[in-house]
């Protein structure tokens, strides 16, 4: 562990205070009939697919080009679930078929 | 009365039970496998409770992010849940306490539920709702609990699960991309973390890449507002 405890409580209780605000912000400020400004009406509807887009490039920032095993088993893995995303349309089957090929590429045909 | 609610209640959210004990328990055994045991997940879906949110926080844990790091990307994942509560003001007009419950719950699913669920016959809404939001969490609670713990007593080789992390926003990016009037704001995302990464590392890629997507975006206004205000229309009226 990198953070002590403290530390690690003081993180946990910023993510969840923050999560509590994003959520309650719009009935501190819109209950009462105020009106919305534009821009953040705008912002939450193009923020989430460029934020998402970041956190996969994030989630891959360990791959490495330097050898196979660094990039191929994260490679297939993604093409998988992209594929079984679109194919079968469920959210489970998607996440769980990618994450097990991908354990089992780790563990053993790339380890 | 009481039984009738909850039974109705367990029926509409069996889909959300299933999905929250997957993906909860993917939680629970990322978190322990980098060495925070079951009292941590416990305490994370207890205060936090935000599936991507949560993932991140395992990452932003074993990286040991700063606090204003940690608060700015809690922020930006969860910014999509300013919209959850405006289109949610007035289902929870007149819910007294409980409207506190209420706001803190609105995950993805719950927000889904209630904004499509039809409330049976000689139930109350509020209870309902209530009783609806309830149940979710004790499922996601569950889940992470039960992985940590299955993860820490089986012994298993969790190497790889935090890829679990990678696919579940690879499905929800699909999901978008196929539902997008326009893929400017995706590809620019992707865009600005590559030149991040490359510039700043992978230690401190994630705030300047946030920079540019919000400045760009902010920029791109003009042009983008219109196709997406289309979207919002399709959306207001599920």
């Amino acid at each position: 562990m990198t953070l002590n405890t403290g530390q690690a409580l003081a993180a946990i209780g910023v993510m969840a205070a923050v999560t509590f605000l994003t959520r309650a912000l719009p009935f501190f400020v819109f209950d009462r009939g105020g009106k919305i400004p534009g821009i953040i009406l705008y912002l939450g509807r193009v923020l989430p697919p460029a934020i998402i887009a970041m956190l996969i490039i994030y989630c891959l920032k360990g791959v490495s080009f330097a050898q196979p095993s660094g990039w191929i088993p994260a490679a297939l893995s993604c093409g998988a679930v992209v594929a079984l995303h679109l194919w079968k349309k469920n959210d489970l089957l998607s996440i769980f078929g990618g994450t097990v090929l991908y354990m089992v590429l780790v563990q053993t045909v790339f380890a | 009365m009481k039984r009738e609610i909850l039974s109705a209640a367990i029926r509409v959210t069996v889909p959300v039970l299933m999905g929250y004990l997957a993906i909860g328990m993917a939680f629970g055994l990322m978190l322990q496998s980098v060495g925070y045991g079951a009292p941590w997940a416990l305490l994370m879906s207890l205060t936090i409770y935000a599936g991507s949110g949560q993932y991140l926080g395992v990452s932003l844990l074993a990286t040991g992010a700063s606090l204003p790091q940690v608060a700015f990307l809690t922020l930006m994942i969860n910014f999509r849940h300013l919209v959850y509560g405006l289109s949610m003001l007035e289902k929870f007009r007149g819910m007294g306490k409980r409207k506190f419950y209420m706001i803190f719950s609105l995950t993805d699913e719950t927000y889904a539920l209630l904004s499509s669920v039809k409330v049976p016959e000689g139930i109350r809404a509020h209870d309902y709702y209530f009783t609806i939001a309830m149940l979710n969490q004790s499922y996601w609670v569950l889940g992470s609990v039960l992985g940590s713990l299955l993860g820490a007593a089986l012994g298993i080789d969790t190497t790889g699960v935090d890829f679990a992390m990678t696919a579940l926003f690879l499905v929800i990016a699909v999901g978008q991309w196929k539902k997008a009037e326009s893929h400017l704001p995706a590809l620019l995302g992707a865009a600005a973390t590559l030149v991040g990464l490359l510039l700043a590392g992978a230690e401190n890629m994630l705030l300047p890449a946030l920079g540019v997507i919000v400045a760009a975006l902010t920029l791109m206004r003009p042009r983008l507002e219109e196709r997406v205000q289309e979207e919002c229309g399709e959306e207001a009226a599920p």
